[in-house]
């Protein structure tokens, strides 16, 4: 058990630092929320001096546009950027923590070289295309379809919940394209171009207002089939990749933004005489271990992930994950609900940022597998108790 | 950093289950708590000694001392796995009494402590009381009269029969000439009391989740294991998740001696081993409400460990004050600008 830094570690994270403290000042202003071409151009942008300075991809595979470092050092990078203030990964976040390490990890030569470069230079956003009205938590119930004709995939289908579809370049899709087969067995996993003709994006309003996600139409669209990852049919397997990267690492930086939250909230209420309510004060407390516990984890499993002998395939984490996801959502919901408290009757102003933080929390126990799912995965995988039903 | 347990650690833990299985079996266990409630009083002076000879109490101690040499984290290794077996005694207190108590270190002394008047576990069965109630730290040691019997304690019936408590109103004046002083650094006793009370806990709470993943795979019923019914399945995952952040955080907390680590790590080992030995009595249905299963020793060791050395309260008023003297130097005008983000606030 070990939890101090090699030399090379604290070199990089003072470069890195130093490198924060001189250009964020240059940043221009954060977009409106609402304002998704300004947002769009915001995180290609930030995603693009990372690339200029080297951060961008880290601890990918060096075959695939990596930078060599380890996931020590990704962690470094996640907390560092998060304590510093720096912009969030934004629409970038499917491109660099999923799609992108799931390409990493399964694609061919040329299929690194087309995709991953775009990803760490911010040039290409991408948006993931799983779930569908009939397939939500049961994803292999998905109906979207996908004809072989000749050296292309004909297509038909819609897609739902779609975030950032506005504004994506690309959507890692997943579709049918054995109808025969079992479940499981007759999915792929294609990257669509969402330009492609026969794409229609309606975007969705979420109930903090904004439209985050979107529903997407497909209409014949044509994607070639050398836009395939991994073999036709083996769409499953591939996707089990991604949504592993997803739950892996994917949140661990907002944990050090949840515990900056933290503290800010207990300054604040000091300012107000909130702080003189021992059950609220009790409250902050517990979170502060409760997130000081999830960072702790955070640690733990990347070094599982560094060190597993089976960590050579682009080091994909395992059901830790689900440990993680689950406790995490939670606790981030606990936040916003003392922040709420702190805040009392201005908690219910719609116009702080700390309402619009409160509601999008809501969505962490039903996004990248609902806590009921993650609670099955811990049951069935973890424990190894019996399948339910 | 590697925080994973290196090749000795494991064979470190490995070596205490092993001792523990050889020489506390379930059947010793049982036989304290079905037994006269007299003899239960008293840990077996033979099992402590076998403890100290297998370096439980010594393990820190320099090696020209007669010590292992090792640190906090391969303590807690231990102590995880003694509270996984419930294993009975101060285990806390003696180990600390190491090297400052003659005796402690071998396991020839039996050293029990508190830091406050309240309960104090083992009394009649210890050789010596650790005071941590100062900011030195003191030793009632046997001899002119200043044995355990100076505090003047009273008996009480303990909820959990492998216990034995006492009640204790006040404690012998700091500076008075009974008592010996032993080291100047109490909080860091205090401290270290804390992680490896926290340590047991955990060892506990690890031990309740394998209980009642065991008994849902083999208990049927509706003609399938209950552990196939997602309720339980979701009461059991949730244990685990529990398990797990007490896990990392007295890990964490073991290497860095960080006393906000620390103290977090005894908040939520606490509530990890009282709510999953609540929820494996749940799990067990009828069979967790009686007396012959081991789940309720579980849980009364879970209520007393939790009371010792840092409440839950004491440990959140603690972790709530670290929030107001860490983090970002703002002002508070500029936390409520920017933290609450809207334009004129009005707070
Ligand atoms: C903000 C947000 C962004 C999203 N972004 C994307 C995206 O970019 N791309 C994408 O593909 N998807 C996205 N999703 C979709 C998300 O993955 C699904 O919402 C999620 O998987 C749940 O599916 P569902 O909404 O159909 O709910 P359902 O599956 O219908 O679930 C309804 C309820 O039933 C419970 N339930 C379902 N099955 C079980 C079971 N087996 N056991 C116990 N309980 C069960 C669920 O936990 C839930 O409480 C996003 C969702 C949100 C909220």
């Amino acid at each position: 058990m070990d939890l101090s830094e090699t030399l090379e570690e604290e070199e990089f994270r003072h470069r890195l630092r130093a490198w924060l403290r001189e250009v964020l000042p240059t940043l221009p202003p954060e977009p409106a929320a609402t304002d998704w071409p300004g947002r769009r151009a915001y995180d290609r942008a930030w995603q693009r001096a990372l690339h200029d300075a080297g951060y961008a991809g880290l601890h990918w595979p060096a075959d695939a546009g990596g930078r060599g470092a380890t996931p020590t050092q990704h962690l470094i990078f996640l907390e560092e950027t998060e304590q510093a203030g720096a912009p969030y990964v934004g629409a970038n976040f499917v491109g660099l923590l999923h799609a992108g390490p799931t390409i990493a990890a399964e694609g061919t030569a040329e299929q690194r070289s087309r995709w991953l470069p775009p990803i760490l230079r911010g040039d290409e956003i991408w948006c993931q295309g799983f779930s569908e009205p009939e397939a939500g938590s049961d994803l292999a119930a998905l109906r979207t379809r996908a004809v072989r004709d000749g050296d292309s995939y004909a297509v038909t289908g819609s897609k739902l919940w779609t975030s950032h579809a506005e504004v994506a370049d690309w959507c890692e899709l997943l579709v049918r394209t054995d109808p025969a087969a079992s479940r499981h067995r007759g999915l792929s996993w294609l990257a669509m171009p969402m330009d492609a003709p026969g794409v229609t994006v309606r975007p969705l309003r979420t109930l903090a207002g904004s439209t985050e996600f979107a529903e997407v139409f497909l209409d014949d669209v044509r994607v070639p089939v050398t836009h395939r990852l991994g073999a036709e049919n083996d769409g499953w397997r591939v996707t089990m990749v991604t949504l592993s990267f997803e739950r892996g690492t994917a949140f661990a930086g907002e944990v050090v933004a949840c515990r900056r939250t933290l503290t800010r909230l207990a300054r604040a209420a000091r300012e107000n005489g909130r702080w003189d309510d021992a059950v609220l004060r009790r409250r902050l407390g517990r979170l502060n271990a409760e997130f000081s516990a999830l960072w702790r984890l955070t640690r733990w499993n990347v070094s599982e992930a560094e060190h597993a002998p089976h960590s050579g395939r682009g080091g994909v984490p395992g059901t830790a994950g689900s440990v993680f996801k689950l406790r995490y959502s939670h606790a981030r919901q606990e936040l916003y609900e003392a922040a709420a408290e702190v805040l009392g009757p201005d908690s219910l102003d719609g116009g702080r940022e700390w309402t619009a933080d409160r509601l999008s929390s809501l969505s962490y126990t039903i996004a990248a597998g609902t806590s009921q799912i993650q609670r099955n995965i811990v049951a069935e995988r973890v424990l190894g108790l019996p399948k339910a039903r | 950093m590697d925080f994973r347990l290196t090749g000795d650690q494991r064979a470190l833990q490995a070596g205490m289950r092993e001792l523990l299985a050889a020489r506390f079996p379930r059947e010793r266990l049982r036989a304290l708590v079905d037994g006269d409630a007299r003899t239960a009083a008293r840990p077996g002076r033979e099992l402590w000694t076998a403890l100290g000879d297998a370096g439980l109490f010594a393990l820190r101690l320099p090696e020209r001392d007669g010590g292992a040499g090792l640190g906090l984290p391969e303590a807690v290794l231990l102590f995880e796995e003694a509270g996984r077996a419930l294993l009975p005694g101060p285990l806390a207190t003696t180990h600390l009494a190491a090297g400052l108590v003659p005796g402690a270190a071998e396991g020839r002394r039996i050293v029990t402590g508190l830091d406050r008047p309240g309960v104090v576990a083992h009394l009649a069965g210890a050789d010596a009381v650790l005071l941590l109630d100062g900011a030195t730290a003191r030793a009632l040691t046997p001899g002119e009269g200043n044995g355990p019997d100076a505090l003047g304690a009273t008996p009480l019936r303990s909820v959990d029969p492998a216990t034995p408590l006492h009640r204790v109103r006040d404690f012998p004046p700091p500076l008075g000439g009974s008592s010996l002083e032993v080291t100047a650094d109490a909080s860091r006793l205090h401290r270290e009391a804390t992680l490896l009370t926290a340590a047991q806990q955990l060892g506990s709470a690890r031990r309740t989740v394998e209980m009642a993943v065991e008994h849902a795979r083999h208990r049927f019923q509706f003609g399938r294991p209950v552990g196939a019914f997602q309720a339980v399945q979701h009461l059991c995952a949730d244990m685990h998740v529990r398990a797990e952040l007490a896990r990392v955080s007295v890990y964490a907390a073991s290497v860095t001696g960080d006393p906000a680590e620390i103290a977090g790590a005894k908040l939520l080992a606490d509530s990890a081993a009282i709510r999953n030995a609540s929820d494996c009595l749940q799990v067990y249905g009828g069979l967790g409400f009686t007396w012959e299963v081991d789940v309720h020793l579980h849980l009364k060791r879970a209520w007393i460990h939790a009371g010792e050395w840092q409440s839950v309260a004491e440990g959140e008023e603690f972790l709530a004050n670290m929030l107001l003297m860490s983090g970002p130097s703002e002002t508070p005008s500029d936390v409520l600008a920017g933290g609450l983000g809207g334009d004129n606030v009005a707070l």
